[in-house]
């Protein structure tokens, strides 16, 4: 289905009419940073409840995409939906609204250096239930037993290794109750054991807590075990899209030169 | 020529748009100061990080400012066998002045650049941005415990500033110039008890204070403000770093002067 054509932006703030029941929706993105134009008119449609798989070469746009979703930028043209709510130029106040049903695990874990792992993981906790700290702490331990990091509970984040912070960041993610998870590159500097353990985390949270997740990788075993779609993005568009299955075995010239790491014959540019 | 201009206009519009920032930060982590009880362990810490690290070098600059002014000033005075009013001078000058500026320049130095490095670095390395997705605003998280805490602390450590560099001057006004300290010391107390205000305050020791207090507010939010426009890495950090202690000299600086005229005029 996707990518789907490209829309002119609505005038109102009304949702997209879509019958796929899509959770999130980029309808003709636009973003440049500078003289350096990263999406041009990308379109992209998120069902709920599945593992939405984005891969692409560097600098295509990707991360931004998802920083897009939450409004940490604008975009420059184009309509940014999730749910319901338009996310592109909404006010603060909507934007915390749309915040509070998201988690986002960032390629740099982003975990606070100057808490312990348990505060870093009840930190969404403390700030926004009203849970004496005793029920903080035990879901603490709880979100931390399901990413197998309970016995750093009071480790600080310097003491942890890439993928032991990747964990945490996840525990921490899952605290805040999201329905939407954003994955940005979770695997980025991992070897393939850890790799493999994030991605089937990836696997096992969507299937305990039914959330709808993006994930953005270059790593392609990672996008095969976690994904049930796959975007390819590049040029600043998505430009093909597919079941997982169905992917790795397009004939997508750009996709199959991704695929065999720019050593298909007669595919599209190598970069 | 057109790059000059251009250089300039760019200089002057960040300036104009990182005074709007900082102005805009100050208010919204003052509306935030009723989370202050919410985020007591963090202001604790930043009490401690404002208000008790900084205080070897308070103790240490104070006490030879005090003696030094007292070795210059006194040297002079005893020429017009004046040196009696060493005490006066050096009572005043520090209540008044010295005191409050000398405690927000050592706070700028250290206190100011490591909010801004801080800051900074958790603003590069997308500590921030996490808070934001968390629905947890910086102002209020980040901003407020150190705002809090450097409106506290310096109009602590600025008293203390005085009372010590009194005791420096009363050390070498006693060694050097043989006046003894008891005179010293009821020289100095006539002097600030010349202007009693506001429940028998001398007005020379609150108005300093008062400046002190504006000080560390300065202080708080131009490092935060540096650190929260911080980007580019830790050569980005290193000049969000540079440009708040630069900024806050030179605004502790201007707004001594204008709250000296506001004060004394």
């Amino acid at each position: 289905m996707d990518p789907s054509p490209a829309t002119p932006a609505a005038p109102d703030r009304a949702p997209p009419a879509d019958g796929d029941e899509a959770l999130i929706r980029m309808v003709g993105v636009h973003k440049s940073f500078g003289k350096k134009q990263v999406l041009r008119g990308l379109d992209l449609s998120v069902r709920r409840g599945e593992t939405f798989v984005i891969l692409g070469p560097s600098g295509t746009g990707k991360s931004c995409l998802l920083k897009l979703l939450v409004g940490l930028l604008e975009p420059d043209a184009g309509e940014v939906w999730v749910g319901k709510q338009r996310v592109d130029h909404a006010h603060q106040r909507v934007l915390w609204e749309v915040r509070g049903r998201i988690g986002y695990l960032f390629q740099s874990s982003a975990l606070i250096n100057w808490l312990t792992v348990a505060e870093n993981v009840g930190l969404p906790l403390a700030e926004h239930t009203r849970l004496r700290p005793h029920e903080i702490d035990r879901r603490v331990d709880e979100y931390l037993a399901k990413v197998h990091m309970l016995q750093s509970k009071y480790q600080m984040p310097a003491e942890l290794s890439g993928g032991q912070k990747r964990r945490v960041a996840l525990a921490r993610v899952l605290a805040g109750a999201p329905t939407i998870i954003l994955y940005d590159e979770p695997t980025a500097g991992l070897d393939p054991v850890m790799t493999a353990n994030i991605a089937a985390l990836i696997r096992s949270v969507q299937r305990e807590f039914g959330v709808t997740s993006i994930l953005v990788t270059h790593d392609l075993p990672c996008a095969w075990e976690a994904g049930d779609r796959v975007a390819f993005v590049d040029g600043g568009k998505v430009v093909h899209c597919d079941t997982t299955e169905k992917f790795q075995h397009t004939d997508h010239p750009a996709v199959r030169n991704f695929l065999s790491g720019g050593r298909s014959a007669g595919s599209g540019a190598p970069r | 020529m057109i790059r000059f201009f251009s250089f300039l206009g760019r200089t002057l519009e960040d300036a104009v748009r990182g005074t709007g920032q900082s102005v805009e930060l100050l208010l919204v982590a003052s509306l935030h100061v009723k989370d202050a009880w919410k985020r007591r362990r963090f202001l604790l810490e930043q009490l401690y990080t404002c208000g008790i690290r900084p205080l070897p070098v308070v103790l240490v600059v104070a006490l030879f400012t005090g003696m030094i002014l007292a070795l210059q000033t006194g040297i002079e005075l005893d020429r017009f066998g004046a040196k009696d009013r060493i005490a006066s001078i050096i009572g005043l000058g520090l209540c008044r002045e010295m005191g409050p500026f000398m405690t927000a320049l050592i706070l700028t130095a250290s206190v100011g650049s490591g909010i801004a490095a801080e800051i900074g670095t958790m603003k590069v390395s997308e500590e921030i941005d996490a808070l934001e997705i968390m629905s947890i605003r910086p102002e209020s998280f980040l901003v407020m415990p150190r705002l809090v805490a450097m409106a506290i602390a310096t109009p602590v450590l600025t008293f203390v500033t005085d009372v010590v560099g009194v005791l420096g001057g009363c050390l070498v006004s006693a060694t050097r110039l043989r006046i003894a300290p008891e005179q010293y010391l009821k020289h100095v107390v006539e002097s600030l008890s010349q202007d009693l205000t506001y429940g028998g305050l001398p007005k020379d020791l609150y108005t300093g204070l008062a400046k002190a207090f504006v000080f560390g507010v300065i202080i708080a939010v131009i490092g935060s403000s540096a650190g929260l426009r911080a980007s580019g890495g830790a050569i980005g950090v290193g000049r969000a770093t540079r440009s708040a202690v630069i900024q806050s000299f030179v605004l502790i600086i201007v707004v001594g002067y204008y709250l000296t005229s506001l004060f004394y005029t």
